[in-house]
């Protein structure tokens, strides 16, 4: 998953007006753009930052959930966190070959993600603390993220749509298996219960702040709409996904931590919507800026596995160098 | 007959989650993504062969016991794997090396297992082989690679197999259990493995440039009598954490 409100579009192009609006009106013609088609430098360079971010978010995604593995309660619950925390490096995989298409090297973009040049979604930089957690992640993390990602299906850059239309499928699943876990807590005994309710009071704010900030205070979101990158507005996915995740809640008997949640017939046109409090920005800033209980920890899991595996990586293109003079040698020795 | 099947049947299932235990360790800190996928794939395989042979040992019990009150709920001496499965990851060479040791030998008893009396038996072998073939190839060509790459990874191998070697004798411990089980019809007596096991490791042994003289002279044996190495007590830890801090629950 990733956090559409990291994402910044850089406008700045060398084209000339007539390019850029030949582009513009394949775009709006709903045409897919792909990696050999012409595009402005600013696109392209969109695009890199919003795939690289999306890839290194499934990456560090796979530290929360992969934290409880081991300590699966069941082995039917072990053997699904297995296969899903396989599934986001799965999606991690297909999304740096997504973002190679445009001219970036999956190397370069791990060196940036280290250096911390390159960002990953920041709800990844909250701890997992119970196994109710693995339940909430799949639940509204992955429910969050399907918001998000949805839409990106139909985004115009040809190589992210077709990635995004199975991850879209996998994380649906993600999110039943999800909720089935939170279920099976809701339903058991009262420990259990307040297991489920405390993990949701931990992690309902953090997601809300994974769409982004306010629409008035994001920056960027102008050109990605134009691009057809982006095709919903931060507050508008927002709205949709609390207006979706209340019932959901209802039905577990759980409680939203958020007394000015509200039924207002107003909303969303007059269809009716829910009101929500106030999200608390200063914790989205200081934990995009560092300051979370993980981020240290979680760049410092990957650069010691990207560290320590360098030999590794090293032994393997040493060996099929090896291997390839061995062949050459013996294909001139039989010529 | 019913007594040793289900301790035979047991030992099988407690070596597949212990192993598959410590690869899904490596979710998430591989090398390289391709392993990050690799491990808790294989690991995955496992961990399905641990339960499908649990429930079966619980059936052949027949004290009502599933897979989880199993694989969960038994005291440190009550687990009866391999020693050599228990033992801490260390490196990449050495998960690798050990995960080809113990693949190879499990492609060989897999292959004999097709054919058990015990209908059951037969079929867990039919689904695991193919998958332990897999596992065979996937670690035979890293084994090769590090062993045959550069003079570190030679060396982390070599180190690896020196780490190894001392458990790898009690892959065909052999005693009344295994015997009783084999003569019946239903199970391979591994020590019957033994020199098939030696040929296919000498030939990757030769590719990867391994030093593997006195492979099968190990002396650490114990696992499949109870008595575990002090690695053991800190995987149950982890494994039985939540069974145990909040005993007889669902979930």
């Amino acid at each position: 998953m990733y956090s559409q409100g990291l994402i910044g579009a850089d406008g700045s192009t060398d084209e000339s007006q007539e390019v850029l609006a030949a582009f513009q009106q394949r775009i709006d013609a709903e045409e897919k753009i792909e990696p050999n088609d012409f595009m402005p430098q600013g696109y392209r360079r969109t695009l890199i930052r919003q795939i690289g971010q999306h890839a290194h978010s499934e990456i560090v995604g796979m530290l929360p959930e992969g934290n409880w593995i081991t300590r699966a309660p069941t082995l039917k619950r072990k053997a699904a966190l297995l296969a899903k925390v396989q599934d986001e490096g799965g999606h991690g995989l297909y999304l740096y070959s997504a973002a190679e298409t445009l001219g970036v090297s999956r190397e370069e973009m791990t060196e940036e993600l280290l250096a911390g040049k390159a960002k990953y979604s920041s709800i990844f930089n909250y701890p997992t603390l119970t196994w109710a957690d693995i339940g909430t992640i799949g639940w509204l993390v992955d429910g969050a993220a399907i918001m998000n990602q949805i839409p990106l299906c139909r985004c115009s850059f040809g190589p992210y749509a077709r990635a995004m239309i199975r991850v879209c499928k996998e994380e649906s699943f993600h999110q039943r298996q999800g909720y089935e876990i939170v279920m099976t807590l809701a339903q058991g005994t009262p420990e259990q219960k307040a297991m489920a309710q405390e993990s949701l009071d931990r992690w309902w704010w953090p997601v809300l702040m994974m769409f982004g900030p306010h629409d008035a205070d994001s920056q960027h979101g102008d050109q990605s709409m134009a691009w057809k990158i982006k095709r919903f507005s931060n507050d508008e996915l927002r709205q949709k996904f609390v207006d979706a995740t209340v019932p959901q809640a209802e039905y577990l008997g759980l409680t939203l931590p958020d007394p000015d949640l509200k039924w207002n017939p107003e909303k969303n046109g007059g269809q009716g919507g829910h009101d929500f409090g106030a999200i608390d920005w200063d914790e989205f800033w200081a934990v995009v800026k560092g300051r979370g209980a993980m981020n240290r920890q979680r760049v410092e899991a990957r650069r010691k596995a990207w560290e320590e595996g360098a030999w590794v990586r090293e032994a393997a293109l040493v060996h099929a160098q090896k291997r390839a003079e061995r062949n050459r040698l013996m294909t001139q020795a039989a010529e | 007959m019913g007594d040793a099947l289900f301790c035979y049947v047991l030992r099988l299932a407690d070596d597949h989650l212990i192993l598959g235990h410590r690869l899904s360790e490596w979710c998430g800190h591989a090398p390289m993504l391709e392993e990050d996928l690799a491990l808790p794939n294989i690991a995955l395989d496992l961990i399905g062969q641990a339960r499908a042979l649990y429930t079966h040992a619980g059936v052949i019990e027949g004290r009502g016991r599933d897979e989880d009150q199993l694989a969960y709920l038994r005291r440190e001496d009550e687990y009866r794997n391999l020693l050599l499965l228990e033992l801490e990851n260390g490196d990449f060479a050495r998960t690798m090396l050990r995960l080809y040791l113990f693949a190879a030998f499990m492609e060989l008893f897999w292959e004999r297992m097709l054919a058990s009396k015990d209908e059951t038996l037969a079929a867990i072998a039919a689904k695991a082989i193919k998958e332990t073939r897999y596992h065979v190839r996937h670690s035979a060509e890293w084994v090769i690679r590090l062993g045959d790459g550069t003079p570190q990874s030679a060396r982390r191998l070599q180190a690896a197999l020196e780490e190894l070697k001392p458990y790898c004798a009690e892959l065909f411990h052999s005693d009344a259990i295994d015997r009783e089980v084999a003569s019946a019809g239903a199970g391979v007596d591994p020590a019957a493995l033994r020199q098939d096991w030696e040929a296919e490791i000498a030939a990757v042994f030769r590719e990867s440039l391994l030093e593997e003289k006195g492979i099968g002279d190990g002396h650490q044996t114990g696992g499949r009598l109870g008595r575990h190495t002090e690695a053991m007590g800190f995987l149950l830890a982890e494994l039985q954490y939540m069974q145990r801090t909040y005993p007889g629950m669902q979930w």
